[in-house]
């Protein structure tokens, strides 16, 4: 893994900055492209629960929620298949060219959690939630940051194989028994739906806290002075 | 590694590769009314296709022991607009048509010297339900050779007493497990499931399990796809 950086020259002052190309292209397309996809998949997937918002039987049906039509996608079943059965190709697909873009091209090593991040995972949950002291940043992921990613890819993979299960619970007989069966597919998709939304709040959070120049960084690439190389 | 650049520069490079990322905005395309339609139409299309070369002729839906059944009084009546379109069980027939040797109209008792088949089956529900049945009837295949049907063609249509059209691929229509249904749950079916024929299909999501059967066509060409279908949702979903 070789990761570019550059210095930059202040005209005034002859300060030099330090930046790094953290996202190469391809990570920053498929980020966003299934952003977006995974917005209209949870949308169109709440406007198809709405047609049976329960996991039990249908007679006696036991309603579980009922889902605000206004915070779903697709107005009605048919139209909510339709954006679900056309986003989940897009999904799938920024999700793979992500995953093999990572593996080839080495750059999963800075982000995927292995064992010997676990000992830093509890200092940075103690300073984010309980105040703790900042334990010295050293990589462009910290243990928790890692943590986190790496569950949402593994979350990602599940969401895609739970869906399929209840999909094509024939062709795919042996993904919907791995579950329970078609009836507990059904339900492993939309608790793994509210797993992915649980990592996207958490994220989103710390896009706020961690600032513009961070944010910036995955439109552009480039992170000016990235707190890793100044200490 | 570390090359040196000045400000403006490292503006401009932002900025390009902030322009790269313009193939995003090509979602934006789903949000323009006029080609949402289309769109999603083609990406329904294309899950068709995946779904088509996905199913396995081969290969069979699980079948449960009685144990397992959903009890019949549980089991979902789900009529499009009538649970009982009124049909005269003394004049009924099946009227076959299209791309077949022996176009005729069909009596229940001629469709029941065919061999007789059991299978307790899992229906799903578009809708997101699932329930399992205990289903009697004959292969649609039987029927099929007995009618003399172009195997070759590629729909089995029916037609509904209460207005409900359906269509099959025949790679489907051919399957073992796709049957010609007169008999739940041991009893002859009853007028709300569809009396007194109906398809039974556990490789198909529920609304192609057409009820109350009086048209059967086999052709190469369908000018509608189903009731549901026609209104936007999936023609093959296959299981």
């Amino acid at each position: 893994m070789s990761t570019q950086a550059i210095a930059i020259e202040n005209a005034k002052t002859r300060e030099l900055t330090e930046a790094v190309y953290e996202h190469p292209l391809i990570v920053r397309l498929c980020h966003w492209v299934n952003a977006v996809a995974l917005f209209v998949m949870v949308g169109s997937g709440l406007q198809i629960f709405r047609a049976f918002p329960s996991f039990g039987a249908k007679i006696p049906q036991k309603d579980l929620i009922n889902w605000p039509k206004s915070f779903a996608i697709g107005g009605w079943l048919g139209g909510a298949l339709q954006w679900h059965l056309t986003f989940m190709w897009i999904y799938l697909a920024t999700g793979l060219i992500y995953v093999g873009y990572q593996v080839f091209s080495g750059n999963y090593k800075q982000v995927l959690f292995v064992r010997r991040d676990l000992p830093g995972v509890w200092p940075m949950v103690r300073h984010y939630f309980f105040f703790g002291p900042k334990p010295p940043v050293r990589e462009a992921y910290n243990p928790l940051q890692k943590h986190a990613y790496t569950s949402a890819i593994g979350l990602g993979v599940l969401s895609v194989v739970t869906g399929f299960a209840v999909w094509k619970p024939v062709q795919f007989s042996w993904l919907a028994w791995m579950m329970g069966g078609f009836h507990l597919a059904r339900v492993w998709h939309f608790l793994i739906m509210w797993a992915i939304l649980g990592f996207v709040f958490g994220h989103l959070v710390m896009v706020v806290l961690h600032g513009w120049n961070n944010f910036v960084s995955m439109l552009t690439g480039w992170k000016k002075d990235p707190e890793y190389l100044s200490k | 590694m570390n090359s040196r650049t000045d400000e403006k520069t490292f503006r401009r490079i932002n900025r390009r590769e902030l322009l790269k990322l313009t193939p995003v905005l090509a979602l934006g395309a789903f949000a323009i009314p006029t080609l949402q339609k289309p769109l999603l139409k083609a990406g329904l299309g294309f899950s068709d296709w995946a779904s088509g070369k996905l199913f396995r002729s081969g290969h069979l839906a699980q079948t449960f022991a009685d144990s397992d059944l959903t009890p019949f009084n549980q089991f979902p009546i789900n009529g499009y607009d009538v649970d009982d379109p009124q049909v005269d069980f003394d004049k009924w027939n099946l009227t076959v048509t299209g791309a077949v040797s022996k176009p005729a109209d069909y009596t229940l008792a001629q469709i029941q010297t065919l061999p007789k088949f059991t299978q307790n089956t899992r229906h799903v529900c578009v809708e997101g339900w699932d329930v399992v049945g205990k289903f009697g009837g004959v292969r649609l295949s039987d029927f099929l050779a007995m009618i003399g049907a172009d195997t070759t063609a590629r729909f089995v249509y029916v037609e509904c007493a209460d207005d409900y059209y359906e269509s099959l691929d025949m790679a489907t229509a051919m399957h073992p497990q796709t049957l010609l249904c007169y008999e739940m749950y041991g009893q002859p079916l009853t007028r709300a499931h569809g009396a007194p024929l109906r398809l039974t299909i556990p490789t198909k999501i529920g609304y192609k399990q057409a009820k109350y059967l009086t048209d059967l066509k086999v052709t190469n060409v369908l000018e509608r796809a189903g009731y549901w279908e026609d209104q936007g949702y999936s023609e093959f979903y296959g299981l």
